[in-house]
Order: C-alpha cells, then structure tokens, then sequence
C-alpha cells in the first residue's frame, strides 16, 4: 500500500452511559470485552447485561488484541475501505477495519493485531486492526 | 391452534410505477390500497384490519389510517423487520382472523427511494444513536452491501461457494424479467456480464445487487367464508412461520440466515417439505441472499447452495425450482428498499395461474415466499408463509 493512498477518517462514535467505560479505555489503548464474572464468559459489544445468562455480573476486561480475520469485505467507496469481522483471541467476533494494508492480500483466517485509528472531530480513538 | 387453513389472501396489487418524481408516499400507499381492494372485489368499508410497516409515514399504522380512509378498524399491527415484514403481517393477518379479531385485513407497504436519491446499499447511514450497535457499527462504514458481501465472503471460505454460481442467480431473474413490461432491468445477462460488472463490494458485483425502484404493493388478507364468495380464486395460508437472528454477543456466523428456523416452522405448520413446493419467491436483494435461504429452507443441503443455483435451475420451464417469475427484487422491482410484499405478489400470481405465460409454472397448486428484512450481516428478521390454491 502506498503511502500516497487516502485513508478513510471514521465517523465519530456516539457513546452512551453505558460505554463510556469503553470509550475512555479507547483512548489508553485498551479494547475492553465485556465478561461474566460467574460464568466467564465473554461477549462484544460489552454491555451491563450479560446476553448469554441470567446469572452474573458483568466486568469489563481488556483483550489482548490478537485476533484473525472471520469475514471482510472492500467497500470500493471513493475513499476505499475494509470492513471485516475479526475474531478476537477471546472468543467474540467484532466488527472493526482493516487498515494499514494491501487490501487485495486480505484472506480469510489472516491473523491480525489491535490498532486504533483517531475519528473525525474529536479524534476519539476507534478500534481496528492490521495486519500481524 | 394453528392458522393452517383460517385465512386466505383474496387481494393483490403490485403498482406499475418505478419512479414516482410526482407522487407522495401516502399517494402510494393509498393507490396500491385501492388497487387490492379492486382486485379481491371488495372497498374500503370492507377493512377493519390495517397493517404496515416502517415505510408508512407517520406513528405505526395511524397517518396512513387517516389518509387512505379506513374508519372501522379494529385491528391494526405495525410490526417493522424491514424488507420481510410483509409477509410476517399475512402470518399476523391470519392469526387475527382466526381469532376473529378482523374480517378482512389489508396490507400496504410503498416508498419512492429511487426519486429520492437514496443510496440504498452503499452508504452508511448513522441511524438513532440510542440504538445500542450504531456506536459499535457505524465508525467502520457498515452499510448494506458490505454486510451481505461479508456473508458472501465466508459462505465461498467455508464451502467454496464461487462468484459464478452467485452470477447464476441473477441470469435467472433476468430470464423473468425480460417477459415483465414493468420491470427495471428487462436485458438478459449472462455470467460473465455479473463477473464483468463493477464491484461495490468483495465479492459483490453490482449485477449481484439489487434494483432500487420506486413503487408499492398491497395485500388483502380475509376468512375462507368471505374469499370463497369473492370472485377471485382462492390462495389459503397453509403455513407461516417468523424467527430474528442477530449477532448473538459475538458469536454472530454469517454462513445462515433466520429462514433456517422461519421455514421449518412454517413447513411444519403448512406440513408439506420443500420438496413439494412448485414456485418459491426468495427474497433477492443481493444474489448471495437467495443463495443462503434456499439453502437454509431446505431446497438443498447446507452449502450446496451454488451447485444448487447454477445452469438455469431457478429459470422457470428450465430448473427444478422456478423463482421470483417476475423478475425478482434483482430486476423487476424493490419498493421502499423492501422487496417482502412484491415476493407474496408474485407467488399469489403463479398460485392463480395469472404469471406471465413464459413463466407460469404448470398446475402450480403450493408455492412459497420467503423474506429477510434488516442485514444478513448483522441482524435481521425472516419470514416465511406456505401458500395453497384451493
């Protein structure tokens, strides 16, 4: 990929008060996942409501960032861009870019490693991935 | 209780329109209103079941109540799971009825996108930020197309599914359509001219996606003992079944759809198999679409969804199983970027032996119609409705 190459500038999220924990962690680099603290298991997006079972608190913890690419596709937008499903290391499959690549060397099963990417406006760091 | 045999649909309207620059939206909906109470042979005062869906300006069923005239309801359903809903309101339709909560129930769905301007299925849209996965989804570009391109993607890693055998089902609809005078796309294609079209999005082309028209359809839903006095022949809602899937806490898989659980349910009810099914309406908004739901309402194994497809074997006189004989969402038609009632249309049509001639399948006495409403990619409803000549 040539340095020369526009990158897309994602739109600033919206958080709400209940994923300002996760907003924050954003800016110190952190992709937190949410966790069942009786059950463990783990789901994305984090919520204060564990989605799997009744029982159980909910704690935010912050993945490794190790993932591999579960599906992805090349939106060819003027500004082109990869959408993408990766699957974290823990487990949940997110929806996230692929950036900082040659997009036609993407594959399926790729392995990939957290970044995050300064949206527009307030440059609040979004989570994507790159190549490993 | 089972809804097996309690009502029928007796009305059916498609509007010819496909760019409405000089009509309303509600214009829309009360022309296509009007256009199935013709049909079934009874009026407005006839109505005292409304149902609609998002696509109806203003709150749930109440605007268009008051625009089109409809002053004895008793009933009313605004259920919205996008692009299926309609075919989710015959199956509510049928079960008011047979709880003797309405006579005759009318459906509406219209909308003007392509007047519009709407760039349906590749642009973004930020939608209501109090929406739990916008903040989630939105930053990274979601849009239609991408989404179902990603189910595409995965579908090829997992069973090899290529872009030749999606390109199939685009032939076969062009096939149908070239008989349709309405339709938007009415040229024949071949595989290679999907291949050779651009793509929006890996692995879709842009002959993989569907049309954006202007337009609006229109059901009318009534007991056996009314239909049976109307003029019309009868169409009995033999099964119908619903289901929602979503991205599960992250354990979302892209390769099915919800029609795995809305057919069987509907098959069950209706207590047929797939393989009885002559005519099915597969909702089309993009080619990979149709691929999934036949997969998963059984017309063939899991992943043999592109074998299944190609060499012409939805092309109605050709295939086994003859589909969307109007030209489909891919090129006939897709009203408000919802393409569910134009599916129960069309199956209506065949089931009264009044397709095209070229496409009419022979003593067409069971068909189907299926809808997915939402994103394949993230989460969306389905739908599925059994359907009887009597």
């Amino acid at each position: 990929m040539s340095e020369q190459t526009p990158q897309r500038v994602p739109p600033s999220p919206t958080p709400d008060p209940s994923t300002r924990g996760f907003w924050e962690a954003a800016k110190q680099g952190k992709l937190l996942i949410g966790r069942n603290a009786s059950t463990g298991k783990v789901h994305y997006p984090p919520r204060p409501i564990c989605p799997f079972d009744d029982e159980g608190e909910v704690e935010y913890v912050a993945a490794s960032g190790e993932g591999t690419i579960y599906s992805f596709s090349v939106m060819r937008a003027k500004i082109p861009y990869a959408i993408a499903y990766v699957e974290l290391a823990e487990g949940p499959r997110m929806m996230t870019n692929i950036v900082n690549c040659d997009f036609n060397a993407l594959r399926v099963g790729q392995k990939v490693k957290l970044t995050f990417v300064p949206s527009e406006g307030d440059g609040q760091p979004v989570p994507m991935f790159t190549p490993a | 209780m089972s809804i097996r045999d309690k009502a029928c649909i007796v009305g059916a309207y498609e509007h010819p329109t496909r760019k409405a620059e000089d009509k309303s939206t509600a214009q829309l909906h009360a022309e296509v209103a009007l256009g199935a109470l013709r049909d079934a042979g009874l009026t407005r005062k006839d109505v005292d079941g409304y149902f609609c869906a998002g696509d109806a300006p203003g709150m749930g069923p109440l605007s268009m109540a008051d625009y089109i005239g409809l002053d004895r309801l008793r009933h009313v359903d605004s259920t919205d799971v996008g692009g299926c809903s309609y075919l989710l309101h015959v199956a509510h339709a049928a079960e008011a009825i047979a709880l003797g909560k309405c006579n005759v129930a009318l459906i509406t769905l219209a909308g003007r996108p392509r007047s519009e301007g709407v760039a349906t299925g590749t642009a973004p849209r930020a939608g209501n930020p109090a929406q739990p996965d916008v903040q989630f989804e939105y930053p990274y570009g979601a849009a239609i197309a991408n989404m179902y391109a990603m189910c595409a993607m995965r579908h090829m890693h997992e069973y090899g599914t290529t872009s030749e055998q999606l390109a199939w089902i685009k032939v076969a609809a062009s096939h149908h359509a070239q008989h349709n005078e309405h339709a938007m796309l009415r040229k024949v294609v071949t595989v290679e001219d999907v291949l050779n079209s651009p793509l929006v999005a890996d692995p879709l082309h842009r002959l993989d996606c569907c049309v954006i028209s202007d337009g609006g359809g229109a059901l009318v839903v009534t007991k056996p003992e009314i239909a049976r006095t109307l003029k019309r022949p009868v169409v009995s809602v033999r099964g119908a079944g619903e289901a929602v899937k979503h991205t599960m806490g992250g354990t979302i898989d892209l390769t099915y759809t919800g029609a795995r659980f809305a057919g069987a349910r509907a098959f069950e009810e209706a207590g047929v198999k797939p393989s009885d099914i002559k005519y099915a309406s597969i909702y089309d908004s993009f080619t990979i679409t149709v691929l999934m739901q036949l997969e998963d309402l059984g017309f063939c194994e899991k992943g043999q969804g592109g074998r299944f497809v190609a060499d012409g074997n939805l092309i109605s006189g050709v295939g086994k199983l003859p589909f969307n004989t109007d030209g489909g969402g891919l090129c006939n038609n897709h009203p408000a970027n919802r393409g569910g009632i134009t599916k129960v249309i069309e199956a209506v049509r065949q089931l009264r032996g009044e397709a095209h001639p070229a496409v009419q399948v022979k003593n067409c006495d069971l068909a189907l119609a299926h809808g997915t409403g939402g994103s394949l990619g993230t989460r969306h409803g389905s739908a599925t409705l059994v359907l009887e000549r009597e």
